[in-house]
């Protein structure tokens, strides 16, 4: 493939079958080369072991922001319904917010959903690095349909590996 | 690796590839309207409209020009709130609660059903903001300092509740809707040739590439999306019977309402699903993924959950009995044999009675069968909502302040107008967004797919 100016070369195979894929950066990281990254059209269960990925964190990040979103609810109640303007509603206890706390669980429930789901979501988009007009990350428009991509530095030998790993198409950049 | 147990039928239909579910799943978006499309486009936008204008007279002359009178204080925008609230559960409830229980039969139809509820929610949220008669002062309900007077919101008030309710039940939707939406984006943004679809699915698919690490972060948020919108969807429809069940109204003021509702809830969302996917899957050729087993399973969740209900208005009726609460006895007395008895009987007969046709296996596999009695539900379902409102506020502990309630034209062209302004958004919505969770559907082709199920059976001996 024609040379260009890039400092790192890197290598793209595609692949045509998700087994096939799973199977082949198994062996790819057994011959003893470092995976960059796979573009796949659907998650593939059991790529992200095969590739040795950490398990991802974000569930605890919105635990936390659940936690959070139930502070920013007491806080919210506490301060105006018993310290700010206390009132009299319906005869309802409001001595201190433990007494009023009843009326209060709907609030403090919907508070913590709101900011669970939408601060884990945008931990998401940022993360992820996507946002509205962005490129796309993907270098292959095929690997949205039906192809899977493994991209990887070139390496000598590299070739090899990847056509006898089962790759259809082995372009380098 | 990829086995499925031979007794359970494939869900998707015929020999398919990956490259196929794309194509098929694109064609809506990358062929012209059919010309039915404009057809019930426009008959729509017309609706739409004329409840655009009934919503500026509203607003323009005042509250007044609805039917509602000194006794009936809430009638058809309450019924229609509420109608619509509940159509909206059946979306996150396939999307979420079959996604926790690893149903995999709800990857054909969670998008759709999901477009739905966004799209009945906001409806539903039309009539209490105009009901309040000053629109311009919605954002009073929420809880910012305000300098007119120095008094906070009542976080006592279950209309309060509701506000956060649904407007986290709305904004979560959608944000769970649009984390599934992107991947899809991003495959329509790849295939397409005119540059300003292009440049549209760009925007739209916010640069996804399908990443390893991408994928992997997708599945654990939708997973915690589904946790979170589980007990969110069971809560908005129980908040809401609280509206009712917190006041001293007899016919309102009882402890069965919240499993009551979400059990109506999930009802009503559900034939609407069907009204829906029955009509998509036709027009757009999605037979293969939208298949009978499909409508079956659904059809069995709209019988289970109409007789929950029906047993609910069964228990309605003992207890009122049973309380020895004359004024709780008169209201339900009342309501079956006064003057709103056809309402009553209309709600039992479309509700409790048309569901029971589901337990034979020859009625909810038939199609048109399924598609009227969707139907049938729905409007059983709004005169529900009718009955438990108008017929407990008619006649209260005064006679002499005893009324009836008859809606004006503007009351009957709100509701026409929501329905069309749902139906134009679907009908965009269908247009232009993949209405089938494709990447999602690609991962159970190899296990669920008609062809690749009986490669296996053939096959499997060897392994």
């Amino acid at each position: 493939m024609a040379h260009t100016t890039e400092p790192t070369p890197v290598v793209r195979a595609l692949y045509h079958d998700d087994d096939v894929l799973i199977s082949a950066v198994k062996e790819i990281r057994a011959a003893g080369y470092k995976i960059s990254e796979v573009y796949t059209p659907f998650p593939v269960h059991g790529l992200d072991k095969a590739m040795g990925l950490k398990e991802t964190r974000i569930a605890m990040a919105a635990f936390m922001y659940g936690l959070l979103g139930l502070t920013v609810a007491v806080t919210l109640t506490w301060y105006m319904m018993i310290s700010d303007w206390p009132q009299n509603i319906g005869g309802k206890p409001n001595y201190n917010w433990g007494m009023n706390m009843p009326a209060f669980v709907p609030i403090l429930f919907e508070l913590t959903v709101f900011f669970a789901a939408h601060l884990m979501v945008w931990t998401y988009l940022v993360i992820n690095g996507l946002y509205p007009g962005a490129d796309a990350q993907n270098p292959d428009p095929r690997t949205t349909d039906d192809y899977f991509m493994v991209e990887l530095p070139a390496a000598d030998g590299l070739v090899d590996v990847l056509k006898k790993s089962g790759a259809v198409e082995i372009a380098e950049a | 690796m990829h086995y499925e147990s031979p007794v359970r039928q494939p869900l998707i239909l015929g020999d398919k590839s990956y490259n196929q579910i794309t194509e098929d799943v694109v064609r809506p978006i990358e062929n012209p309207a059919p010309r039915s499309w404009w057809m019930v486009f426009s008959i729509a936008l017309v609706m739409f409209l004329w409840g655009v204008g009934s919503l500026a007279y509203t607003v323009g002359t005042g509250i007044g020009v609805w039917g509602l009178n000194k006794t009936v204080g809430w009638a058809w925008d309450i019924t229609n709130f509420v109608w619509w609230v509940g159509i909206g559960h059946a979306g996150t409830l396939i999307s979420a609660v079959l996604l926790l229980f690893r149903q995999r039969w709800r990857m054909a139809i969670n998008r759709s059903a999901e477009a739905m509820t966004i799209f009945s929610v906001i409806q539903a949220g039309l009539f209490p903001v105009f009901h309040m008669g000053r629109v311009w002062m919605a954002y009073w309900v929420l809880p910012i300092p305000n300098q007119f007077g120095s008094l906070w919101v009542n976080f006592n008030s279950p209309l309060l509740w509701d506000v956060f309710a649904i407007s986290t039940y709305l904004s979560v939707s959608v944000v769970f809707w649009y984390v599934g939406l992107i991947p899809d984006f991003a495959m329509v943004r790849d295939r397409a040739v005119n540059p300003v679809q292009k440049h549209i699915y760009k925007i739209l698919s916010f640069g996804w590439g399908g990443k390893a690490k991408a994928w992997q972060r997708f599945e654990e948020v939708s997973l915690v999306l589904a946790g979170l919108a589980t007990p969110l969807v069971l809560s908005v429809h129980t908040i809401v019977s609280m509206d009712f069940a917190t006041s001293v109204i007899p016919g309102w003021h009882t402890t069965i309402f919240p499993p009551y509702f979400v059990a109506g809830a999930i009802f009503s969302g559900f034939a609407m699903v069907q009204t829906l996917l029955l009509i998509v899957r036709k027009v757009f050729k999605m037979e293969d993924y939208i298949t009978v087993q499909h409508i079956e399973m659904m059809n069995i969740i709209i019988m289970v959950t109409g007789s929950i209900v029906g047993v609910a208005y069964i228990t309605e009726l003992f207890i009122a009995w049973y309380s020895g609460v004359e004024y709780e006895q008169y209201a339900f007395l009342n309501r079956a044999t006064g003057p709103y008895w056809w309402a009553y009987w209309s709600m039992m007969t479309c509700n409790v009675f048309s569901p029971q046709f589901m337990w034979f296996k020859k009625l909810r596999t038939n199609l048109v069968f399924t598609f009227v009695i969707s139907i049938v539900v729905n409007i059983g379902m709004w005169f529900e909502r009718f009955v438990i409102i108008v017929t407990s506020l008619h006649r209260d502990y005064l006679p002499s302040s005893w009324s009836m309630f008859s809606p004006s034209f503007v009351d009957v062209g709100i509701f026409v107008g929501t329905i069309g302004f749902f139906f134009v958004l679907f009908l965009l919505y269908a247009r232009t967004f993949p209405v089938i969770a494709q990447a999602e559907l690609k991962t159970i082709l190899k296990t669920s797919g008609e062809a690749q199920k009986k490669h296996h059976s053939d096959h499997g001996a060897h392994h």
